[in-house]
């Protein structure tokens, strides 16, 4: 790790990753966005994924066949609501550090803000995709403009949108500025989806747990188990992705300043030449 | 496709996302975090 330069490294060097001071930093985890912590957390969420697998796909029994109930189709849920509801959570985080950044212009909320916008982002794409897969023997069709379908699509453009902006070239407080705007209009979409089922006459079912949960024993017991296991994978994602958008912005400054440095030095030597009074001319008076 | 195909459909997409996704961020940040110096990387 001493051996490590002290400025950033040219883009070219990456090339050559397997060099011995690569090799010492990974040896003692130095390299990457790993810590002690994500570790032991990273073991502890494969180990919950594990279990709750077993437990959805195999311990759990299917719910009654139709038309009384899903029958094999019900452990979609124990993947789907899981996934969902943590896509909730990315999207509250983002709207917490969007108005944290624009009150404190503090830019480890702009960065926790950005971090939780990707990670919802892919939890809502999912949420989606396996809700169709999961709509299809269930109601006959991949896909219907219900409330609920059409208020999830929305809200996957809406982070989309946010992470564009993001990307948006422009000066870093103003770049976090635009995306804040932005971020603080996911929690009343997140609360438009949830309302959806009961503002709007609606194929999707309403919602499972609450107060007084619809399944019991251990299909409960499973979906609970998985929801945490969710919260796990939630918060891995959450911590590595926190700290590549951090990395993403130390390089951002370093090269932003190296290139300020370049310009200065090349116009330094331009306007050296004039700057220099002739030897003769000089000597002569 | 019986229940049990678009069980495994849905678990296998989100495992793949899931997995894919992590193997991403893992990947870029080891080669983003070799051209910062280490007293940027608070969590070293």
């Amino acid at each position: 790790v001493t051996s490590q330069p002290s400025a950033i490294r040219p883009d070219d060097q990456l090339v050559d990753t397997d060099t011995d001071t690569d090799t010492d930093a990974d040896a003692d985890g130095s390299v990457g966005t790993g810590s002690r912590a994500t570790r032991i957390l990273g073991l502890l969420t494969l180990a919950g994924i594990a279990l709750a697998t077993y437990l959805a796909l195999v311990a759990s029994p299917p719910s009654p066949a139709p038309p009384d109930g899903m029958g094999d189709v019900v452990r979609i849920l124990y993947v789907h609501v899981p996934i969902v509801t943590m896509a909730y959570v990315g999207c509250g985080l983002t709207t917490l550090g969007s108005v944290m950044y624009l009150w404190k212009k503090s830019v480890w909320w702009d960065i926790t803000a950005a971090a939780s916008a990707e990670v919802a982002m892919v939890f809502t794409a999912l949420t989606l995709v396996i809700g169709m897969i999961w709509a299809r023997p269930t109601w006959g069709a991949w896909w219907v403009w219900d409330g609920r379908l059409t208020s999830t699509a929305m809200l996957l453009l809406l982070l989309l949108g946010y992470l564009a902006v993001r990307r948006l070239p422009a000066e870093a407080a103003t770049r976090s500025k635009r995306s804040a705007i932005v971020g603080v209009l996911l929690v009343p979409n997140v609360y438009i989806v949830n309302r959806s089922v009961t503002w709007w006459r609606s194929l999707h079912q309403g919602s499972t747990l609450g107060l007084q949960p619809k399944i019991e024993g251990l299909m409960f017991f499973s979906l609970m188990f998985a929801m945490f296991v969710a919260a796990l994978l939630f918060a891995w994602l959450l911590i590595h992705r926190w700290r590549l958008v951090w990395l993403e912005e130390q390089l951002d400054a370093h090269e932003l300043d190296r290139a300020i440095l370049e310009r200065r030095a090349e116009a330094a030597a331009g306007s050296t030449p004039a700057t220099i009074v002739p030897p003769t001319t000089s000597g002569s008076i | 496709m019986s229940d049990w195909g678009y069980v495994s459909m849905a678990w296998g997409i989100t495992a793949a996302v899931l997995v894919a996704y992590a193997i991403w961020i893992i990947v870029r940040g080891r080669a983003l975090s070799r051209r910062v110096p280490p007293e940027d990387r608070r969590w070293t």
